[in-house]
């Protein structure tokens, strides 16, 4: 059982750098970006196919960063100067990175067993596999959470979260909200394929299906992270969102302990995910409506 | 300072809802005019508003600032001279941000967003004269989100945050119009106040006849697209109601219709 939980943080620490990603969008930009389904799965296309053929796992991974910030920008560039909605912006490029990562394989899923990882070099030094990635994860985890700290309270970061609020008002205080937007795609798209190549690595497996439900998955963790772990200042925000990703993990793991086949996983995911986005609806139906002083219905 | 050369605007151009907002309208704002601009419902007064801000593109004409044609310029690039209030106290302020924050953005209006931090301490201490000159106490919440404000306050920090950075142009589109008669008040004596203050030359956009009368150096009626009345001057301080209303009649052929202004 330990073990399972285990399993679960570390994985969830991975996951965590992707639900930062989606939360840079869905809750700083106030989009839906269905991106970071290609984009997950480009960064393990990356990764998998420069360690297969030889390259410093931690250059691929860089690149598999890169790469997802290239998807982040066709997405920003589709949106805001083709003017397609975000979604349908979304959906095009994660559909054409498909076939993308399909070409960059050349295959629809590579295996990584016995190759030289990113979580080599802990184990390495003595730790086992699961606990190298738990360190790594920690440490990855901790890195970018301090540095989108940092970001979102420079000028830049300030003018991106202003322009997610009310584009109305950052453009009346000079802000140029599509390059806003289109960065905002940029790094969270980079971070959701960073996730997506260090989820490769350590499951030593990359398939071009693994975005699948990820936008949903993601949105569940931030979701679960906001209403368990608070949303009192930005720190807290993404504190909680690591968290939340690895609570969502946690649960996953039990119920497919408690036997839950894992093909229903999907729509498990997704009727948790509907429940929390539309228990404000339920809260005011629960709520009784008070009568008025005189008694009399109005 | 600001020159607008015979600007047209259609809406929905070529379909059954065509309407024409402005047409072939010119009108020379000098440095320090502080112009109040009043019309009935569909006169076109926001819409030059939004065309002068950049909002909506024109189909014809050119608009000029301090000698810059801006006309191509989009909405974020003029920005950095035109300082904005809007109706809606909601529209001009981020509500998931801090005030401090927002008056940050603010006073970077125009500048390139750098990676330096979003607000300095000392900018911190000038924020918070800024803000009691406001008298709503605000001084002492630069954390709170501005979303905890009422509109009345929402609006007065919007107001401080288009005249922080000193504006060449200042649009102030019915910004008083969605509040309470007292905040109302409150905030008009405070736009009046920055505006002398520095000097600024402001396009004020009323439905209240006497506001229009009674502020301001300049008085103008659109009607239809057009500019029917211009006013300054020594004529404009004798300026009544009832005057005005004859006035718009003779101009027009019509009588002034719009419910908002003849009741305020």
């Amino acid at each position: 059982m330990l073990q399972i939980i285990l399993g679960a943080i570390s994985l969830g620490l991975l996951w965590a750098i992707m639900t930062i990603g989606v939360y840079i969008t869905y809750r700083i930009l106030d989009i839906a970006d269905l991106t970071v389904e290609g984009s997950i799965a480009m960064g393990a296309a990356i990764v998998a196919f420069s360690i297969f053929n030889g390259m410093n796992p931690f250059i691929a991974t860089g690149l598999a960063f890169l790469g997802g910030m290239a998807a982040g920008l066709v997405t920003g560039i589709l949106h805001t100067k083709l003017k397609i909605p975000a979604l349908l912006a979304g959906i095009l490029t994660m559909i054409a990175l498909y076939s993308v990562n399909l070409r960059i394989m050349g295959k629809a899923n590579l295996s990584l067993l016995r190759i030289d990882t990113v979580f080599t070099s802990l184990e390495n030094l003595g730790l086992s596999p699961n606990n190298a990635v738990m360190l790594f994860g920690f440490l990855s985890v901790a890195g970018i959470v301090g540095l989108l700290y940092w970001f979102f309270g420079t000028e830049m970061g300030c003018a991106i979260r202003a322009t997610g609020n009310n584009p109305q008002m950052a453009r009346a205080q000079g802000i140029n909200t599509n390059n806003m937007i289109t960065l905002g795609l940029v790094i969270s798209n980079g971070l959701v394929a960073l996730s997506g190549s260090l989820i490769a690595q350590s499951q030593s497996f990359a398939d071009v299906q693994m975005g699948i439900g990820s936008i949903v998955i993601g949105l569940a963790s931030v979701i679960i992270g906001e209403v368990i772990f608070g949303t009192r200042n930005f720190l807290n925000c993404l504190i909680s969102l690591v968290l939340g990703a690895i609570t969502y993990r946690i649960i996953i793991a039990m119920v497919l302990k408690m036997g839950m086949p894992a093909n229903d996983l999907k729509l498990f995911t997704a009727i948790t995910v509907a429940i929390a986005l539309s228990l404000p609806v339920f809260k005011t139906y629960l709520r009784p409506i008070k009568k008025s002083i005189t008694g009399e219905d109005l | 300072m600001l020159v607008i050369n015979g600007i047209h605007k259609r809406f929905n151009a070529g379909t059954v809802n065509e309407k024409i907002a402005l047409s072939n309208l010119s009108l020379t704002l000098e440095e320090g005019d502080f112009v109040t601009l009043i019309g009935g419902n569909g006169a076109g007064k926001s819409t030059l508003l939004n065309c002068v801000a950049g909002v909506y593109p024109i189909d014809q004409g050119s608009i000029i600032i301090d000698d810059i044609d801006v006309t191509k310029l989009p909405e974020h690039k003029r920005s950095a001279v035109i300082g904005r209030v809007f109706q809606d106290p909601m529209m001009g302020t981020a509500a998931n941000m801090g005030i401090e924050e927002n008056l940050a953005l603010a006073y970077r209006r125009g500048q390139f967003r750098s990676l330096n931090w979003g607000i300095s301490n000392k900018e911190r201490e000038v924020y918070k004269q800024f803000l009691s000159q406001l008298d709503l106490g605000l001084e002492n919440r630069l954390n709170a989100k501005v979303g905890l404000l009422s509109g009345g306050q929402r609006q007065a920090l919007t107001l401080l945050m288009a005249t922080l950075k000193k504006p060449k142009l200042l649009l102030l589109d019915e910004h008083t119009a969605a509040l309470d008669p007292k905040t109302a008040e409150k905030v008009l004596q405070l736009s009046d106040k920055f505006i002398k203050e520095s000097n600024l030359t402001t396009l004020m956009v009323t439905h209240n006849m006497r506001n229009a009368i009674e502020h301001g150096n300049r008085l103008i009626m659109m009607h239809e697209g057009r500019v029917i009345l211009d006013i300054n001057g020594e004529e404009k301080q004798h300026l009544t109601v009832e005057n005005l209303l004859k006035r718009f009649g003779q101009a027009s052929g019509e009588e002034f219709a719009d419910d908002r202004a003849l009741l305020a």
